[in-house]
C-alpha cells in the first residue's frame, strides 16, 4: 500500500534516493550488526552502485551510514573526511557480486569490524529509498530496516523459537514477522525478528545470555519515520 | 490510499470536501496516525522544501561533478527575459534552486522522488508567495499532491529506471497542478483536469542523465516541468477539461514506460547522455570527481 508520506518525503540529501538515501540505509544496517560505528569497512560496490555511485555520493552515503548519520544529515556530504578524521579504515571497491539475474543493480557487500565483533552484510537498494538485505554472514535473509529488527545466530536445539517469543512477549514487544533460515540440518540456525515496537538493550542482553545463542544484534528502524 | 483519482473527486464532491481532506482521511485510515499528525510531517516536508529553495539561490552552488548549479540565481540577478518580475520566473527559480540543491548533496524532500524534487515546491510555494496563501492550505495541498502521487505510483510508476522521466519530473507535474487548483480554490473535478493536462504534457518523456548523475537535463526537466504544471492550472481554473480522465492519461503513461527502451530509463545509454558532448562531459566529470576525492 502507498503512504501519502512515502510520495511527500523522504526528506533526505540528494541526490537520488536509491543511491543516496537507500545507500545510507544500508550503511545504518551494517553498523547495527557490530553494535555502533566500526573501525574497519570493506565495502564492496555492485553495478549501478559500481558505475554512477560516485556522482550520486553513495561512497559518501555509505560511510555516513555507518558512522550512525541517518539519510537526512547533511554531515553525508563530507562524510568520507570525518571518516578520515576519525581515523575509521573504510575501504571501497568495484566489484561483480554476480549476474544482472540474481543481483539487484544497485547492491553493495559491506564487511565490518568493530572491537572483537565482525559481520558481512549484502543489500540492496530498490528504489525510492527502499532497502532489502539479502545476506547476512552467508546466511540468506530478508531485512527491510521498515521496522526494528532483532538478528540472531544460534545452535540448531529444539524450542528455541518458542523460546525467543516468550522472552519477546515477557517484554511487551510484538513480533510481527520472524524468519528461520538455516546452512544446513543441525547447523547453526539464523533468525531475524521484526517487530512493532523498539526492543531495549535488555532484550538483546538476555537474547544474548541464553546459552545456544551465538550472538544476537539489534536493528534500529531505518526506513522512513 | 486511493487506487483511481476518480474515486477521490467522486467522494471529495459528494461530501463537499477538498481532496486533501479525503486524502487525509485515507491515509489516517491506512496508517493508523492521526490526521495532526500526518499534517506535522507534511509541515516539515515544507519546511525543508523552503529551506531548499533559499539555499539554491547561491550563485556559487555547485554539484559535485560541477556540471550543474548556480543558474537559480541567474534567474534572481540575471538580465530580463519577457517573463522578468513575473510569478513564472520566480516558479522556474525555484524548481532550479531545489534541484540545484540536490545535486550539491543538500538537503531536499523527495516528492516524489530526489531527481523530480523540485517542481512540487516551486509550484505550490511560488504560488502562495504571489497570492499570500496561508502555509495551512499549503500543507493541504501537499496532501492532495501526495494523493496523486500514490495514484501514480499505484496505477504505473514513480521511477525513471522503470518508466522514464514521464514518472519522475511528468508525475510531479502531475501532482503539482492538482494540488494547486485545490490550494487556489477549484474544484476538486478541476484538480482531475489540471492533473491529467499536466502529465498529457510529458507522456513519453526520456529519463537521459549525463553519465547516470541526477544533474544534467535533471536541474532543467524540473523547471520545464514546473511550466507545464503551471500552463495546466491556468487551463484547468479557466474551466478548460481535459476529455481523457486524469486515471487514463496516468495508465498511458505507465504503458508508455514499460515499452519504452532501456536506453531511454536512467541508463545513460540513450538520449542526451548518449550525445557525442553527453559522452564526454560525463567522462571529463567523472575523472574530475574521483580527481577532488583523492
Amino acid at each position: 500500500m502507498v503512504s501519502l508520506l512515502d510520495i511527500i518525503g523522504p526528506v533526505m540529501v540528494g541526490p537520488s534516493s536509491s543511491h543516496t538515501a537507500g545507500a545510507c540505509r544500508l550503511g545504518l544496517l551494517a553498523r547495527g550488526l557490530v553494535g555502533g560505528t566500526p573501525q574497519t569497512a570493506r565495502i564492496e560496490l555492485h553495478g549501478s552502485f559500481a558505475r554512477t555511485g560516485e556522482g550520486h555520493g553513495t561512497d559518501k552515503a555509505i560511510a555516513g551510514g555507518l558512522m550512525g548519520f541517518r539519510p537526512d544529515d547533511e554531515r553525508l556530504r563530507t562524510a568520507l573526511d570525518i571518516m578520515e578524521r576519525e581515523g575509521l579504515d573504510y575501504t571501497f571497491e568495484k566489484t561483480t557480486l554476480g549476474d544482472d539475474t540474481d543481483v539487484h543493480p544497485n547492491t553493495v557487500r559491506i564487511s565490518v569490524t568493530r572491537n572483537d565483533r565482525t559481520a558481512v552484510m549484502q543489500g540492496s537498494s530498490l528504489g525510492a529509498g527502499r532497502v532489502l538485505v539479502t545476506q547476512i554472514d552467508g546466511y540468506p535473509v530478508e531485512v527491510t530496516g521498515n521496522l526494528h529488527t532483532i538478528v540472531l545466530v544460534a545452535e540448531d536445539v529444539k524450542g528455541s523459537v518458542a523460546r525467543i517469543a516468550t522472552l519477546l512477549a515477557d517484554a511487551e514487544l510484538n513480533i510481527a514477522t520472524l524468519r528461520l533460515t538455516r546452512k544446513q540440518r543441525g547447523g547453526d540456525a539464523f533468525m531475524v525478528i521484526e517487530i512493532d515496537e523498539q526492543p531495549g538493550e535488555a532484550v538483546r542482553d538476555t537474547i544474548r545470555a541464553l546459552p545456544w545463542v551465538r550472538w544476537a544484534f539489534r536493528l534500529d528502524k531505518v526506513g522512513a519515520a | 490510499m486511493y487506487k483511481s483519482l476518480a474515486d477521490a473527486i467522486r467522494d471529495a464532491e459528494a461530501r463537499g470536501v477538498p481532496l486533501s481532506t479525503v486524502a487525509l482521511e485515507a491515509e489516517s485510515a491506512d496508517g493508523g496516525r492521526t490526521i495532526a499528525d500526518i499534517r506535522h510531517a507534511l509541515a516539515r516536508a515544507l519546511h525543508v522544501m523552503r529551506g531548499a529553495i533559499t539555499q539554491g539561490q547561491d550563485p556559487d552552488l555547485r554539484s559535485s561533478s560541477g556540471l550543474v548549479g548556480g543558474d537559480a540565481a541567474k534567474l534572481i540577478s540575471g538580465p530580463d527575459g519577457p517573463l522578468a518580475g513575473t510569478l513564472f520566473r520566480d516558479v522556474l527559480m525555484r524548481a532550479l534552486a531545489v534541484q540545484e540543491v540536490n545535486a550539491a548533496m543538500g538537503v531536499i524532500v523527495a516528492a516524489p522522488t530526489a531527481g523530480g524534487a523540485g517542481v512540487l515546491p516551486a509550484v505550490l510555494t511560488g504560488l502562495a508567495k504571489a497570492k499570500n496563501i496561508p502555509d495551512d492550505k499549503v500543507i493541504d495541498a501537499l496532501a492532495t499532491a501526495g494523493l496523486i502521487g500514490a495514484v501514480v505510483a499505484e496505477r504505473a510508476s514513480l521511477s525513471g529506471a522503470e518508466g522514464g522521466c514521464q514518472a519522475e519530473t511528468g508525475a510531479a507535474a502531475g501532482m503539482a497542478a492538482g494540488a494547486a487548483v485545490e490550494m487556489l480554490g477549484g474544484t476538486p473535478s478541476q484538480s482531475g483536469h489540471a492533473t491529467a493536462l499536466a502529465q498529457q504534457g510529458t507522456l513519453g518523456l526520456v529519463c537521459d542523465p549525463l553519465g547516470g548523475l541526477v544533474e544534467l537535463p535533471c536541474v532543467f526537466r524540473n523547471a520545464t516541468g514546473a511550466a507545464i504544471a503551471l500552463a495546466a492550472i491556468e487551463m484547468a481554473m479557466a474551466g478548460i477539461t481535459f476529455a481523457i480522465p486524469a486515471d487514463e492519461v496516468i495508465d498511458t503513461m505507465g504503458e508508455i514506460g514499460k515499452a519504452m527502451d532501456v536506453r531511454y530509463r536512467e541508463t545513460a545509454g540513450g538520449g542526451l547522455a548518449a550525445t557525442p558532448t553527453g559522452r564526454r562531459l560525463a567522462k571529463e566529470r567523472l575523472v574530475q570527481i574521483k580527481r577532488a576525492e583523492g
